[in-house]
This record gives C-alpha cells, sequence and structure tokens, in this order.
C-alpha cells in the first residue's frame, strides 16, 4: 500500500541519544568530523582513542556494535579507492608481504580508512537515534536556507511514492513476462523510467496546485521553533570537544 | 435569504489553454450548511468547475461567489481560506514531512502561528480522528488514514464551503464507512464530487448532475438516482442490485 518505512536508518528502540535537541546532534556531528580530520594520521593511538569514543556513544544511543558495523559497510567504495593508493603512489617503495608498495600511498590509504570510518561511524550513530523529520527541523533551527530544507524534506516525502510506482511499474512488467537479462533487453526498464519521470513531473504539479489552493504564496512558513535546552548542547558539544583534545594533545605533547 | 449562499456560480465557462472546451455555462448555488453531490462521469468537468471555486482556474465568462465574495484575483486568499479542496489523491495534498505540519501548513500561510496554530492543527486532526497521529510521517499511514488527514488539512483553515474530489476512491469499505462518520459529524456546506452514487445517496440530500460542461439536473438526490433514463443518458451507473428507494433518506 505504498506505506513503507523510508527512514530504514532509524532505529526505532529508544536509546539516550534520541531524545536530544537534533541540531545539538548536527553541530556535534560536524565538529567531531572536523577534530578526527584535524587529528595527525601518524598519532595511531589517537584513532583508537577516537574509535572507543565513538562506539561509547553508539553504546549510550542504545545502537549495538554489530549493527554500527553492518552499516558502516557504505563506505566500502571509498575503501576500495583507498587500498588502491598504496599501489599507484609514488615516492620511496616499501616491500610488505612481498609486494612493492608506496610509502605515501600507505599512509594516505590509512589516513582516508581511519578518517572516514570514524566520520561515517559517527554520521550512522547520529542517523540512527534521530528521525529525518527532526534532521530536517534540526537543520532548519541551524538557519540552512529554507529552499534547501525544503526540498530535501520533499525528497524524503515522495522518495516512498515514487519506489513504490517504480515497484508496481516493474511488477506489471513482469507479469507480463518481462525478464530483462542483457543490456538490449534494458528499453523497458528505460521506458519505465521515463513514464516515472513524467509522472513525477506530473505529481509535482499536482502537489504544487494542492499547496497553491491552500493558500501557499511561494514562502514555505516554519512551524515548529524549538530551542535546544543547554543540557543537549552539552551532552553534544562534549563528543567533539574530547575529540578536540584527543587532536591537540596528538600534535603536542603525545607526538 | 438573509445569508449569501455559500456557493453562486454564474454562468461560468472556461476552456483549456489548449482549446479544449471544459465547462458551458455552469449555474449553480449552494446554500450555507447543504452537502451536495456533483455526479457526472469522466471528463464532465467536474473537477475543472472545483477549480474554479478557489479560483486556480479562471479568466473565462462568468462569476464564482463565496459566501458572498466574488471571486477575483484581489481577494485570492480570502477565496481559498472560504473554499477547502481535498484533492483526489491525497498523496498530492499531504508533501510535509509530518502530519501536524501538513495539516498546519494551510492556518499557517494564513499567517496563525504559536498556540494559535497549535489548536488549530489539533481541532482539525482531532475532528477526523486523527489526533494521536500527529506526529508520524503521512507515508507511514494507511491510504484511509491519509485520505481523512487531507480533509484535516483543509478544515484546519476553518472553511465555508468543503470540496471533496472523489472521496471514496480506493478506499476500503471500513475506511469509506469512517469518512463517511467524518463527512457527516461536519457542520460545514459541503461539496462532493464523485461516481459513487450510493455514496452521494448516503451523505447527501441533495444532487446535481453535470455532463459535458454544464449541470442536466438537480434535485433530490434519491430521486435524480431513481430515474434511470437520466442515469443512462449521462453514463451514471449504479452498482449491481441497488435499488436507491430501499434505502433510508441521508441525514440533514
Amino acid at each position: 500500500m505504498g506505506a513503507g518505512h523510508v527512514h530504514a536508518l532509524y532505529v526505532h528502540e529508544p536509546g539516550r541519544l534520541h531524545p536530544l535537541a537534533p541540531q545539538a546532534k548536527l553541530v556535534g556531528l560536524v565538529l567531531f568530523v572536523l577534530a578526527v580530520v584535524a587529528t595527525p594520521r601518524e598519532a595511531f593511538w589517537a584513532f583508537g582513542v577516537l574509535a572507543v569514543l565513538v562506539a561509547g556513544v553508539a553504546l549510550a544511543g542504545g545502537l549495538s556494535l554489530r549493527r554500527l558495523a553492518g552499516r558502516l559497510v557504505i563506505e566500502a567504495p571509498f575503501l576500495a579507492f583507498a587500498l588502491f593508493l598504496p599501489f599507484v603512489g609514488h615516492g620511496p617503495h616499501a616491500t610488505v608481504a612481498g609486494l612493492s608498495l608506496s610509502t605515501p600511498g600507505l599512509w594516505g590509504a590509512w589516513n582516508i580508512v581511519a578518517k572516514g570510518t570514524l566520520g561515517v561511524a559517527a554520521s550512522v550513530v547520529v542517523a540512527s537515534t534521530t528521525p529525518v523529520t527532526q534532521l530536517l527541523h534540526g537543520l532548519e533551527r541551524l538557519h540552512l536556507p529554507r529552499v534547501v530544507t525544503a526540498i530535501a524534506g520533499f525528497m524524503v516525502r515522495y522518495l516512498d511514492v515514487t519506489t513504490g510506482e517504480l515497484q508496481r511499474l516493474s511488477i506489471a512488467r513482469q507479469s507480463r513476462g518481462h525478464d530483462p537479462r542483457w543490456i538490449w533487453q534494458a528499453r523497458a526498464v528505460a521506458a519505465s523510467a521515463g513514464t516515472l519521470f513524467i509522472r513525477s513531473f506530473e505529481r509535482g504539479e499536482r502537489v504544487h496546485l494542492a499547496m497553491v489552493a491552500r493558500g501557499y504564496d511561494g514562502t514555505l512558513p516554519l512551524l515548529e521553533d524549538q530551542r535546544a535546552p543547554a543540557r543537549d548542547w552539552l551532552a553534544c558539544l562534549a563528543v567533539p570537544a574530547t575529540a578536540a583534545l584527543i587532536a591537540c594533545l596528538a600534535w603536542t605533547v603525545l607526538r | 435569504m438573509s445569508s449569501p449562499p455559500a456557493l453562486d456560480v454564474r454562468g461560468l465557462a472556461f476552456a483549456y489553454p489548449d482549446g479544449r472546451q471544459a465547462l458551458f455555462g455552469v449555474d449553480l448555488r449552494v446554500e450555507a450548511g447543504e452537502r451536495v453531490a456533483l455526479l457526472g462521469p469522466n471528463g464532465a468537468g467536474k473537477t475543472t468547475l472545483a477549480l474554479h471555486l478557489n479560483g486556480i482556474l479562471g479568466g473565462g465568462a462568468g462569476t464564482v461567489d463565496v459566501a458572498g465574495m466574488r471571486v477575483a484575483k484581489a481577494n485570492l486568499k480570502e477565496v481559498r481560506r472560504r473554499v477547502g479542496i481535498v484533492f483526489q489523491d491525497p498523496d498530492d495534498q499531504l508533501f510535509m514531512p509530518t502530519v501536524a505540519r501538513d495539516v498546519g501548513f494551510g492556518p499557517a500561510n494564513l499567517g496563525q502561528r504559536g498556540a494559535e496554530l497549535a489548536a488549530s492543527v489539533h481541532d482539525a486532526l482531532h475532528t477526523v480522528g486523527m489526533a494521536e497521529h500527529a506526529g508520524r510521517a503521512p507515508h507511514h499511514l494507511s491510504f484511509g488514514q491519509r485520505r481523512r488527514v487531507a480533509v484535516a488539512t483543509v478544515l484546519s483553515m476553518r472553511p465555508d464551503v468543503l470540496v471533496l474530489d472523489e472521496p471514496s476512491s480506493n478506499l476500503d469499505p471500513a475506511a469509506r464507512r469512517e469518512l463517511a462518520d467524518v463527512i457527516t459529524g461536519l457542520a460545514v456546506t459541503t461539496l462532493m464530487i464523485t461516481h459513487d452514487l450510493p455514496y452521494a445517496l448516503q451523505l447527501c440530500p441533495r444532487a446535481l448532475v453535470m455532463d459535458e460542461g454544464t449541470i442536466v439536473a438537480d434535485g433530490p438526490t434519491r430521486d435524480l438516482l431513481a430515474d434511470a433514463d437520466l442515469l443512462a443518458a449521462h453514463r451514471l451507473e449504479l452498482p449491481y442490485g441497488f435499488d436507491p428507494l430501499s434505502v433510508p433518506p441521508p441525514p440533514g
């Protein structure tokens, strides 16, 4: 009935992170990523501590490490690119297990893998503990342009409707014996994509019509406006503050 | 009559930009508090007429007055508050991330904010029995629930006239009955566009038949539906075995 769940990332079991204000979580996430990126890649210990930090936050949010690891799969394509670097890098080479690998390439790969994984893991934690509507609200509170949050909102709202239509088109095709296996059979699939585009375009017009009928005059009103309590800010900023401290130590005392 | 009619349409004609003429001089008058069904086959011009009632379409001949106010560019905002249209596909109507925000969209466009807005949203959702779903996303609701929320999105603007475009389409019998309960519970002038004839009989004491861009019949729903020649002439058909004279008259 098209009533599937788009919020596949959201974990419904309530944890301690769920009730925190979304804008505080978003700011905390961005600052955390900055702190991670600022950490020197030579400080292996620092990345260990940061990983423990992320894992601790995930556990506090009621997210099992297994689930977190499962969702990290999304960064696999980037990791594949990173693994390529030691083979194509220039500069001095080192021999590892019989392979001649570029030392700067190895450092570059490590840098991407470590920092990327930490950043993705932190994003996964936020996405798992914040419903999409809350994320949009948080972005509005952070004064992201209204047109951007509106577009994101429309996307979230109609993704499900459009994928539902795509599925129905595909089922209808298959029911008539279509079973594409080769590239030259892709014609029907392409035609479906075209149909879907036209339908979405027409739906866009109908949605606009329904909006105009309710007095829409070009600006979307901001409906909710909840301030984040200081407690939430404190909790959400403690994590990037810790990460920043680790980065500072890695650059100075413990270099 | 002391108060002006809720809807007063005179000589309304309209052709789409591509030249296809959809309305050929429509006259109709709906008194305040009436519940009227607008019946007619596909392509009769029913939806085109509805889009004239709140000034989305216009520019042809004739006039539309809503509770005494002429539909014209200068007072479109007030006209759109007065006439609430519930479109056929709730997915076209519900576009906000949550039910509450969608129901609040209309009143917020009217300038409501804060507690006043929250009260409008709550009242409208309560009326359609969806208050407990305020925080949910529209696509997580069943089709029948979405249809009722779509009704709430215009009720929250406290309209004088509610226009429902095919309200019973795609509903299962239980959702259909729930929607009927909501509609009969409303104290607002209602124009219901439909080709679901039993539903029209159940909800609307009066009916209009529209075909080829004009109103061809106007009278008590029961009498119109009992007129087999009229129905046959305008591609309207009762469900198999349904006798409009065998059911009790609609309430109100």
